[in-house]
């Protein structure tokens, strides 16, 4: 068996450039091109030996780095006495104890032609979001199999994660070859039930290698162990593949716009880094939403105008005329925009550990805008190991789903296999403002095109006038039995002697009809609020004062409903009884069934009630009455 | 006619989308300036992602006092080539108490670095920092978000990072919390180098090799940049041709003999040289993964 490692050199080069003339090689290696790749494979399969090797043959390892290494193999490794690789790139000390990776590291590497990024992430299954995570900037995979073992769940996984995030290249690398006595059987065999598997989930094309990270076989050069092997060694492969800048550029021009550039009134450019395609000086161009069109009339960087600028570059764009344009619009070829719409079938990977909830508003962040989106129950659920749907209500941490989503007002997009950054989106929990989860839009539903607005000839503020009053939801929210229905009741009664148009919802009543369908899980409640939320804006349009009268537990879906009603319109009015008194008037016998296990769910038993941070009006039923409290309200509504 | 973007370019695009990405969305941002390198680095690329308006926001530099001399001269100067406010901060505490990196060790640090920046921030109200630390520096900031989210108390925690998908930030955050962002996370010592090359960027001179006097001590070559330099009995400052690799407070930095007096000549010697960027700082000998705990505690 030769020694792998002592072959490489060529490879990689030290390079005597270096030391006879630094100019010249400077020169040549400021035309490198950059290629991000990701690295999947399970704890076992040799990936951080694999990255630790590319970084010790590039010489990106130090002598003192060496020497750490070479203190910490004694102590930890796994290798005996030789040099363990892995602990190069196992970072966090808490990990180093585990010896496992458990988030996402990223890797630089340079080589002749190219400098490389490597985003190394785990196998293990709870870590989904990891790899999606790196690998969607990759332009490529590694899929790393272990000879011994062949194709496993995990080999299925990672490759259906990469695939489902459009990375264009993937390879197949076959390691630890050396322990199998470089068996090209064995390694065939492998490759034979990796290629029915890729087919079968619409892999079309992938680059199988017979590798050993830890001996060095086919990494840099081409092994003497695997005579039969006809392909390149790993290195020439990334050092060739083609980028995805290049296959970008030859789409249609799209840049989102991230921020106005106004020093002075006599310049004003739009800022961003072009997604795709390619932009000249004098090129027509179309703003979007808006649908305006231009022509650009300077590209500005510091330094010098440019005469045009392609994808992947971060640029500031002049425009010959006026128009209306700013953050989160999109600048886009003139005859082909992108579409613009408000519903949306996509795949959706959840990172949280809180479930999602179907109906809850939260942030989703697409390009340079930033919008309030709904998902609606998934319509299926993938099994990542068998690639199998299966029927959900739900998307769980590390869940992969397909469902369709609502915007709050439509945005640019283009479906993600068309363009991963017109196409690909977060969503952010509004409260604690966590990324969620990731996803990618397919396509828009046709319904958004076809449901318009009806145009009315009579307007709110005409119903609002013709009965004299302003239009407000007064919500209030509370603990089971604290006092909402009775203090509703005592305003409404109070309000229409007063000769006000009113409409109280009863949690109660409404659920008997509306939303008789509904029970009260979490999810549930939320469609439950959403529902309440918007006959109560249909009711404002009307003209009247509506009382609402729910639990309504979650501040979320309070922030929902007080963004469907107009600005100063809600009015959120906080019953606040401690539980221990609403449950000893249990006036309903709710919380008597509760505490025997017969009501599930039931608020302030074995659901939470998040109390209102910043209510407009919070009434404390432990030290005023009813009709204390209903005049008190009174006194806000109208002064 | 396929343009290939080199990998400089595409660093540059990365750290300028970066910058807008956070002026946009962040209420009061400020850049972390301490004059070495990486900030001349990023001190180009912020005047590039806004030209021609100038960067908006200010440069802070929480200073030690111990910095070289060199150091404070550029400081100025960039700040007034760039139109931008400079901020300079230093703990009143530890200036009270002179803590100092002779008699001091980590303290030095702890409070003029680490609490000083903390105070610093607190006072100005800043909600996002701009600071140039790159991923390939040591272990634990391999694994370190572009958008790092700091506590109220400033402090990191690396199990709940949010996810960063595509070239999408969450740049989103509660009242008193913090980011902290690394536009030059992806970018190596080489690519900084070459950057700074291609792009002419003025750096401290004491990055290029000149004779300069120095004591040797615990294995370190230190200058004596002023009178402030305790010697010790017998220690008598040497001329010796020498530079720096990394530039921080005078007596915590290790030179090394050098002759490389242009920036292709410090390439070349980077290029053929065996120990990495960090030896030279003392900062970080202390114990294993020391910088990881400094970071959970507050430091950059």
């Amino acid at each position: 068996m030769s020694d792998a490692t002592t072959t490489q050199e060529s490879a990689y080069q030290t390079d005597a450039l270096i030391a006879e003339d630094i100019d010249a090689y400077l020169e040549k290696h400021q035309h490198k091109t950059l290629l991000r790749f990701i690295t999947c494979g399970s704890v076992d399969d040799g990936k951080s030996t694999l990255i630790g090797r590319l970084l010790y043959d590039s010489k990106m390892i130090f002598e003192d780095q060496l020497a750490a290494l070479e203190a910490d193999s004694k102590k930890m490794g796994t290798q005996g006495q030789q040099i363990d690789f892995a602990l190069l790139v196992d970072g966090l000390a808490a990990e180093r104890e585990q010896g496992i990776t458990i988030d996402v590291a990223y890797r630089f590497f340079a080589t002749e032609k190219r400098k490389f990024i490597v985003a190394d992430t785990p196998g293990h299954e709870q870590y989904t979001r990891n790899m999606v995570t790196g690998a969607s900037t990759a332009d490529l995979a590694v899929i790393l199999i272990d000879a011994r073992k062949g194709v496993l769940t995990q080999t299925r996984r990672h490759s259906y994660l990469a695939h489902l995030i459009g990375i264009r290249h993937l390879v197949l690398a076959v390691n630890k070859m050396d322990l199998i006595g470089y068996d090209q059987a064995k390694y065939d065999e492998i490759v034979a039930d990796y290629t029915a598997f890729a087919e079968s989930i619409g892999i079309k094309a992938f680059t199988p290698m017979p590798i050993s990270g830890f001996m060095g076989d086919n990494i840099t050069s081409l092994s003497e162990n695997t005579p039969w092997f006809k392909g390149v060694p790993l290195i020439e492969f990334l050092e060739t593949v083609e980028v995805d800048q290049v296959a970008d550029q030859s789409k249609p021009f799209r840049m989102p716009v991230q921020w106005v550039n106004r020093p002075n009134l006599d310049f004003r450019g739009f800022s961003g880094l072009i997604a795709s395609g390619v932009v000249k000086a004098g090129d027509s161009v179309r703003v979007l939403p808006s649908g305006k069109t231009s022509t650009v009339s300077r590209i500005v960087t510091l330094g010098a105008d440019l005469d045009e600028a392609v994808a992947g570059q971060s640029v500031t764009i002049c425009l010959a005329d006026e128009v209306d344009c700013s953050r989160g619009d999109v600048l886009s070829v003139a005859d082909a925009p992108p579409e613009v719409a408000d519903q949306f079938e996509s795949t959706i990977v959840w990172m949280a550990d809180e479930e999602m909830l179907p109906g809850r508003p939260y942030w989703l962040k697409i390009g340079t805008q930033m919008v309030t989106a709904t998902v609606q129950h998934p319509k299926y659920q993938v099994n990542v190991n068998t690639m199998e749907h299966l029927a959900a209500k739900t998307l769980e941490l590390n869940a992969i789903g397909v469902a369709n989503l609502t915007t709050d007002k439509p945005i640019i997009f283009e479906p993600y296999e068309a363009n991963r950054y017109l196409g690909g989106f977060i969503l952010i929990d509004k409260i604690t403002n966590a990324t969620v989860a990731a996803g990618m839009l397919h396509f828009a539903l046709r319904r958004s095109a076809n449901v318009h607005w009806q145009a009315l000839d009579i307007s709110r503020e005409t119903h609002a006038n013709l009965k004299n009053q302003k239009p407000a939801v007064l919500w209030f929210t509370g603990l089971s039995g604290a006092g909402k229905s009775t203090i509703a009741n005592l305003v409404e009664k109070k309000l229409v002697r007063m000769n006000r148009h009113t409409f109280l919802l009863d949690g109660d009543n409404v659920r008997h009809g509306l939303n008789k369908d509904l029970g009260f899980t979490e999810a549930d409640r939320v469609e439950n609020i959403r529902r309440v939320g918007e006959v109560a804006k249909l009711m404002t349009d009307a003209g009247l004062i509506v009382l609402t009268a729910f639990i309504s537990p979650f501040r979320q879906e309070r922030q929902m409903v007080r963004e469907m009603i107009a600005a100063g319109e809600f009015i959120e009015i906080h019953i606040d009884t401690p539980l221990a008194d609403a449950e000893s008037r249990d006036v309903k016998g709710l919380y008597k069934k509760a505490r025997a296990g017969q009501l599930a769910n039931f608020t302030g038993i074995d659901s939470p009630y998040e109390p209102p941070v910043n209510p407009e009006i919070r009434i404390d039923t432990t030290n005023m009455t009813a009709e204390e409290a209903a005049d008190i309200i009174i006194e806000r509504l109208i002064p | 006619m396929t343009k290939l973007l080199t990998h400089l370019e595409r660093l540059e695009a990365e750290s300028i989308h970066i910058f807008r990405e956070v002026v946009a969305e962040a209420d009061k941002p400020v850049m972390l300036y301490s004059v070495g390198k990486d900030s001349a680095v990023m001190l180009h690329l912020a005047r590039k992602a806004f030209y021609p308006s100038p960067p908006p926001f200010p440069l802070l530099h929480v200073d030690t006092t111990w910095k070289f001399k060199a150091m404070y001269e550029l400081r100025d100067k960039m700040a007034r080539e760039s139109g931008m406010d400079l901020l300079v901060y230093h703990n009143q505490e530890a200036m009270d108490r002179g803590i100092n990196p002779f008699d001091h060790g980590s303290l030095h640090t702890d409070m003029w670095k680490t609490e000083g920046l903390k105070q610093a921030l607190d006072l100005y109200n800043f909600d996002a920092a701009f600071g140039g630390a790159r991923r390939d520096e040591e272990k634990s900031r391999a694994k370190e978000r572009v958008f790092s989210f700091r506590s109220a108390n400033h402090r990191w925690d690396p199990k709940n990072q949010r996810p960063e998908l595509w070239n999408l930030y969450n740049a989103r955050k509660a009242k008193g919390e913090s980011i902290r962002i690394f536009p030059i996370s992806n970018w190596t010592e080489l690519d900084i180098w070459q950057y700074i090359h291609l792009n002419d960027i003025p750096i401290v001179p004491l990055y290029y090799a000149a004779k300069r006097p120095t004591v040797e001590r615990d294995g370190m070559l230190l200058m004596v940049d002023d009178d402030r330099f305790p010697l010790k009995p017998g220690e008598e400052p040497v001329m010796r041709s020498v530079r720096f690799r990394t530039l921080g407070c005078y007596p915590l930095t290790g030179a090394v003999e050098s002759t490389a007096a242009t920036l292709p000549e410090i390439i070349q010697e980077m290029l053929l040289t065996t120990t990495s960027e960090r030896q030279g700082r003392a900062i970080d000998h202390d114990q294993a993964a020391s910088m990881e705990k400094k970071k959970q505690e507050g430091y950059f």
